[in-house]
């Protein structure tokens, strides 16, 4: 079971848009995939029209008095399930022990012998939830506005996960909401990718149909899979692959 | 059930289209449907042996074809899922071995044996998937719609059925879904699965086949009236197994055919003077003649099923030194084959089934006043008589003939305690049975490898005149023949204390409590 983090200190960058389509495609090859909405204000939770609520909260699930398994909702899409966002992760921080940094990595184990991979939609900050998530997780897969700022908040969280002692995962950087009309846009998308082994060469565009998943509630690669922003998904998604190197598990396995 | 699925029945209301596919309509404002993709049209077909071996042990086989897609699927009665495999190009019916390697066809050998397995029941069904839908538009069941017309045994409607299956984290609300559906009209909880309904609406009813003498006597009754009941009974057994055994479907047909047929002749021998003067005498030559009709095809038959277990025992020889023997087998086997069919076929057969029935018939309708209980035990008690005097006079330097005679003696009581089974507790039949069983199986052992040495020699020399059997073969074919003496002498060794089991004043006292009035 691989684990892949959409993370990034930054907000409105299109982490959740990533995660869920990302889960979606990973989900229509054969993964078995589970899309944990970790972010309160529940987006990915919308698109699958889940509704926002964990019994006993985040608390319980942090604790363990609710086993991860019984949160768990069948989405719409086969192989796709959704760990539903709740409005107490705001409090997460507070169930989180600072001494134990694996906690959310401790959480999913029991889920092993079940899924493929997980994808975490993670709030912004950098907090001790984003500790927990660096730890857990074998891929960051950070979306960036490509702008100077962004830039260097990527080489910031690359040297915050080299210092992490033994378990770091590995970054994927990508550029999302490209304006192409922006000539800082362009320079940046296409001189970034060139230089760095840690940036996806696919650059996701500011395109409506990816705005518009909020009104079709549903992933764009499956309400309009013939779309552009379709395609660039399906090529980032192909990128991820060939970074974790995985295939789909053999039924029963 | 399985995983909380709950299965509906209904019959279809209005356009059997999308969305609802002739579902009958929810009055639910929290609920809604919708399709979830193109429907199927699936060719399903319920298999199990002549005899129900599957349903007799808990299971469903169904095979299922469509859209080049075709599966076999193997499901305990409540539906729980045991073991599937994609099969394409099978015809029924089917031996196992014409099964796919795998788990299933592992799961099905030790319970379907040499049978084949045979479509009971064969329907197209149009099959569609939908959801059910909350009031956030989120899919909380998916629905499994299944409208099937039956093309075998005959062609006739089975209600339309709905399997509502929970998504994870979901079972409450569809919970609440298939209440509310509960209540849509026309619509009702399934309480057969899929296979039970149609084996209903085919008219047909599961385990409606079985060799056993399953008749129901009481000790009053006249006995002429309980023989003519055993006697049909019998004939209804040998007559199910005739098309099997024209048709050589499995070799268990045939087998069935032979032990009805020799029952019969035991009944006829020693209760057939109870019926009308002379009925007896007058069938017992064409049962005999049916019975010898099928003798070579079954001698082919054991030496066939025993093939394997006899090459494996070979020391000297190897199985391929052997095989020109098997392939002698086949041929003589399809040869009788097309005898005893031919026989079957026969004029004379034809006379016997339309006649044999009507006549005891005529005997039925006036069975005169001797009581079944009475002369049952006068029959079982002469039997046990003749069994303990031969084996009595049995010693070490006795005839191998005198052993062969007992053993007659011996299937003749079984017959007896086995057709009047119904007049006795099943505990002390269970008993009685049971020494005799262990004292037969001897002296079978005893007497088929004699038989069998014999017929090897005989299948030797025949092989050898028409050139059919290299030296390697007719030596392989030796060693055999010298584990059948080994095995012989040891049943020989066992015999006497078997005898003696079943003669003791428990044994004795065993078939003394069948005959008590």
């Amino acid at each position: 079971m691989k684990v892949v983090a959409a993370y990034n200190i930054k907000g409105g960058v299109g982490k959740t848009a990533a995660a869920v389509n990302i889960a979606c495609l990973a989900a229509a090859d054969g993964f078995r995939v589970l899309l944990w909405d970790l972010d309160p204000q529940a987006a990915a939770s919308f698109l699958f029209r889940v509704r926002p609520r964990v019994k006993g909260g985040g608390k319980a699930l942090i604790a363990g008095k609710r086993p991860v398994d019984d949160a768990i909702k069948a989405t719409d899409f086969d192989n796709l399930d959704l760990l539903p966002a709740d409005f107490t992760y705001r409090y997460l921080d507070l169930h989180l022990d600072s001494q134990r940094k694996s906690r959310l990595r401790g959480l999913l184990s029991p889920l092993r012998g079940e899924f493929d991979l997980v994808v975490l939609d993670c709030p912004p900050g950098i907090s001790l939830l984003s500790e927990n998530v660096l730890r857990a997780a074998d891929l960051l897969l950070v979306p960036l506005i490509p702008t100077t700022l962004s830039v260097r908040t990527l080489d910031q969280l690359t040297e915050f996960v080299a210092g992490l002692d033994r378990h770091r995962p590995r970054i994927l950087a990508f550029f999302s909401m490209m304006d192409r009309r922006k000539r800082l846009h362009r320079e940046i998308a296409e001189e970034l990718p060139a230089s760095r082994a840690d940036v996806a060469a696919t650059v996701i565009p500011a395109l409506s149909a990816i705005e518009r998943m909020s009104v079709q509630r549903a992933p764009v690669t499956a309400s309009a899979p013939r779309s552009q922003a379709a395609r660039y998904y399906r090529d980032l998604w192909r990128e991820i692959r060939a970074t974790l190197a995985v295939s789909p598990a053999q039924p029963g396995s | 059930m399985q995983n909380g699925v709950r299965e509906f029945i209904f019959v279809p209301a209005g356009d059997a289209r999308p969305p609802g596919d002739g579902l009958p309509p929810i009055g639910d404002p929290r609920f809604s449907v919708a399709t979830a993709g193109p429907s199927r049209t699936l060719r399903r077909t319920w298999l199990d042996t002549f005899d129900w071996r599957l349903f007799r042990a808990g299971l469903n086989l169904e095979a299922a074809a469509g859209r080049g897609k075709s599966e076999l699927v193997l499901t305990a009665r409540d539906g729980e899922p045991v073991a599937a495999e994609l099969a394409r190009g099978l015809r029924w019916p089917a031996k196992i071995d014409d099964l796919p390697v795998g788990p299933l066809r592992e799961h099905l050998a030790a319970i379907v044996g040499v049978r084949a397995l045979l479509p009971v029941v064969q329907g197209t069904c149009v099959q569609a998937r939908l959801r059910a839908l909350n009031v956030d538009d989120k899919t909380i069941a998916m629905l499994i719609i299944d409208q099937m017309a039956l093309t075998r045994p005959r062609r006739a409607a089975v209600p339309g059925r709905v399997a509502v299956s929970p998504l994870r984290g979901y079972q409450a609300q569809a919970s609440r879904f298939a209440d509310a559906l509960a209540l849509a009209p026309g619509i009702a909880a399934a309480e057969q699965s899929s296979f039970e309904s149609a084996l209903r609406v085919a008219g047909r009813k599961p385990g409606d086949y079985t060799s056993k003498i399953d008749v129901q006597l009481s000790a009053g009754m006249p006995a002429a009236l309980a023989v003519c009941t055993i006697l049909t009974r019998l004939f209804d057994t040998a007559l199910a197994n005739v098309p099997g055994t024209i048709r050589d479907i499995d070799t268990e047909f045939l087998h069935d055919l032979r032990v009805a047929v020799r029952r019969t002749r035991s009944v006829l021998k020693l209760a057939g003077s109870v019926l009308a003067a002379g009925l007896a005498g007058r069938y017992r030559p064409e049962f005999k003649w049916l019975g010898d009709l099928t003798t070579p095809t079954r001698d082919l038959d054991v030496y066939l099923l025993g093939y394997g277990a006899m090459a494996a025992k070979l020391v000297a020889a190897t199985e391929p030194e052997l095989r020109p023997f098997h392939d002698y087998l086949s041929r003589q086997r399809a040869a009788s084959q097309r005898q005893l069919a031919r026989g079957l076929r026969s004029a004379r057969f034809s006379q016997l089934a339309s006649r044999w029935p009507h006549d005891l018939r005529e005997v039925a309708n006036s069975p005169g006043r001797r009581a079944t209980g009475k002369f049952a035990a006068g029959r079982i008690t002469s039997a046990h008589q003749r069994v303990l005097r031969s084996g009595a006079a049995i010693d070490a330097t006795s005839p191998p003939q005198a052993l062969h005679d007992l053993r007659k003696r011996c299937k003749e009581l079984r017959y007896l305690l086995e057709v009047f089974a119904s007049l006795h507790g099943p505990a002390e039949q269970w008993r009685a049975v049971n020494e005799l069983k262990a004292l037969q199986d001897c002296l079978g052992e005893f007497q088929d490898t004699e038989v069998q040495q014999a017929e090897l020699r005989a299948f030797a020399r025949r092989m050898m005149a028409d050139r059919s059997a290299p030296v390697e073969t007719v030596l392989a074919m030796g060693e055999i023949a010298a584990a059948l003496a080994l095995r012989q002498r040891a049943a020989r060794g066992e015999f006497a204390g078997r005898f003696a089991d079943f003669a003791s004043p428990r044994g004795r006292a065993r078939i003394a409590a069948l005959t008590r009035e």
